[in-house]
């Protein structure tokens, strides 16, 4: 049990600490002042999320590891994220729709793990959920601006929902870790998020004149860490490389 | 503050005598200590004078994310990381807050930026320095962070009001960067070998750059007197490097740290630093283009803003469209 617990809470970890890296390297390249700011404090929030169930994951291990030796010192194979948010940032555009897709997601997730049957998992659910609400609002708003903007602006968003698409269906796709994490109360079974999820990505495609792709092919391996994609490592070996070329300081 | 050589109308102060009813009262009013705000008449130099002054302030700001979000992706912690990328974000805000100062005297934030972004307009020479180790954080949040504070904490008491009011908020945030990096250079300092290396390597890197933040010595200039006179700089800028010396020569020592100067010493009499003065050949060659990474900071900036134009083409587009189908529905 508290391996798959420990397991899950890297899967939440992980997300939120990949994809708060890969928003953070926008800093200073934005489109305009305000979205500096917003990818900002998005990145702030995420990373902050990252410590809360980085640091839990290592409590329930009890091996001694917290947030931070998680984060720099496991190579690909051990983390749990989604393929989703490992992919580059491309423009600006493929940013925001990689946001969307995963901001919604996020959200319902967030929502059904504050009835958790675990309080540490509800509290931390309960805050980021604050957080993660108006990172789904922003990016609903960019991707209905941009892909009901201009002939350039549409054309770009729907690319870029048409590259990361593939990516979605990991996200709905159980396995022992999450049937154990359902049976426990802990945690919602994944699918059972989808039909919400549809629901809502119809209604901002529709609102943003874009159009869902009717392959629902899914990569998959991120969660489970069995086939991360190439990118991932390049990250990590930025992320982590004061930490694994100066193991002996602290910072 | 972030601004170097501003020029002001270039003639001298004129006296009370000197100067038309209208312009009399003005000075009056700075003289007792008054603020200006926007729908106040202002003699035309002064608001030429502060377009300039807070436009490169804000654009240091903006260029000022670069060489720290070199690191972002680097930082060595969680906390590290959120906290570079908090600071970051409050560059970015202060850099929102100065443009819309600016705005209030008549100039868009657009044609600002084109002017940052052709080269017409400057920001502060210290960005163009390279950020090559994690200790550099550090070095930027205390002695950057820190030489800017010394300009903006009087700049509080400024004649113009929206200046004034955004340097009150712009001090707070500015002295939590300068603690943060004081906090990095300890944990270097006060580390393995290896980190008490780079923190000396920053110091021995920034020390120059920072005290020529001041710009040269402006005892001699008109432009400055003016601004003088309209409490739109309070302090000569040797005074305000002497202060600077004086309060990071003790933070150093405590840090184990040596300030690259040998000529440095306490002098008793004046109750003050001697220091060496900086390379001014070398900020003048940085003021000109060609400091260690001007080329790469206006290429960034020119890369976002034109990889950018067609989001904001974009999302000026549907908010037009929106618009429209609101007075339609009207």
């Amino acid at each position: 049990m508290s391996d798959h617990l420990f397991e899950y809470l890297c899967r939440m970890g992980d997300n939120t600490l990949v994809l708060g890296h890969r928003v953070s390297e926008w800093c200073g390249h934005a489109p305009v002042l305000e979205e500096d700011i917003a990818l900002a404090n998005t990145a702030l929030d995420l990373i902050g999320q990252t410590t809360l169930w980085l640091d839990l994951a290592g409590e329930v291990e009890g091996a001694g590891r917290n947030a931070d030796k998680l984060a720099f010192h496991r190579d690909v194979w051990d983390f749990r994220n989604l393929l989703l948010v490992e992919q580059p940032n491309g423009d600006f555009g493929q940013t925001m729709m990689r946001q969307f897709l995963f901001d919604a997601w996020h959200l319902l997730q967030l929502k059904a793990l504050m009835g958790s049957s675990n309080a540490q998992v509800a509290a931390i659910a309960e805050k980021s959920s604050k957080e993660v609400t108006y990172h789904l609002e922003r990016a609903t708003d960019t991707v209905i601006g941009l892909g009901d903007g201009t002939e350039e602006s549409h054309n770009r968003m729907q690319a870029a929902l048409d590259k990361l698409w593939p990516y979605v269906g990991e996200m709905f796709v159980s396995d022992d870790v999450d049937a154990a994490m359902f049976d426990a109360g802990i945690a919602p079974d994944p699918a059972s998020l989808r039909p919400a999820y549809d629901a809502l990505l119809d209604d901002v495609f529709a609102a943003a004149t874009l159009v869902r792709p009717q392959d629902d092919f899914g990569h998959k391996g991120g969660k489970s860490g069995k086939r991360h994609s190439e990118h991932l490592g390049h990250m990590l070996a930025q992320m982590q490389w004061l930490q694994r070329a100066y193991p002996d300081a602290t910072w | 503050m972030y601004a170097q050589m501003i020029k002001s109308t270039g003639e001298g102060v004129k006296s009370l005598d000197e100067m038309d009813p209208q312009e009399r009262a003005f000075q009056e009013r700075i003289n007792a200590g008054g603020k200006i705000e926007p729908k106040d008449w202002m003699p035309d130099g002064y608001r030429k004078n502060l377009i300039r002054q807070i436009g490169q302030h804000a654009h240091s700001e903006i260029v000022g994310q670069l060489p720290e979000g070199n690191w972002i992706t680097r930082a060595p912690t969680l906390e590290r990381k959120a906290i570079l990328l908090a600071k970051v974000q409050d560059e970015a805000g202060h850099g929102l807050y100065l443009y819309c100062a600016a705005e209030t005297l008549g100039v868009t934030r657009d044609q600002l930026t084109r002017d940052l972004l052709s080269g017409k307009m400057k920001y502060s020479s210290i960005f163009n320095y390279p950020t090559l180790t994690w200790a550099d954080m550090g070095a930027v949040g205390w002695l950057v962070d820190g030489a800017a504070i010394m300009n903006q904490v009087p700049l509080q008491r400024t004649s113009y009001g929206p200046y004034a009011r955004a340097m009150v908020r712009i001090c707070k945030e500015e002295s939590f960067h300068q603690r943060q990096g004081y906090d990095i250079m300890m944990k270097m300092a006060k580390g393995t070998e290896a980190q008490k290396k780079m923190a000396q390597d920053a110091l021995n890197r920034f020390w120059g750059p920072a005290l020529m933040m001041f710009g040269p010595s402006d005892e001699n200039s008109v432009h400055s007197a003016q601004s003088m006179a309209w409490k739109i700089k309070m302090n000569s800028n040797d005074e305000l490097r002497q202060k600077f010396v004086d309060e990071c020569v003790p933070q150093a020592e405590y840090l184990g740290l040596t300030v690259p100067d040998p000529e440095l010493k306490w002098n008793e009499e004046r109750g003050h630093y001697d220091f060496t003065q900086p390379d001014w050949d070398e900020f003048f060659d940085v003021l000109r283009g060609n400091g260690p990474c001007n080329t790469e900071r206006l290429e960034a900036r020119n890369k976002a803003w034109d990889d950018g134009a067609w989001v904001r083409d974009g999302l000026m587009a549907h908010a037009a469209k929106k618009r429209a189908a609101k007075l339609a529905a009207e």
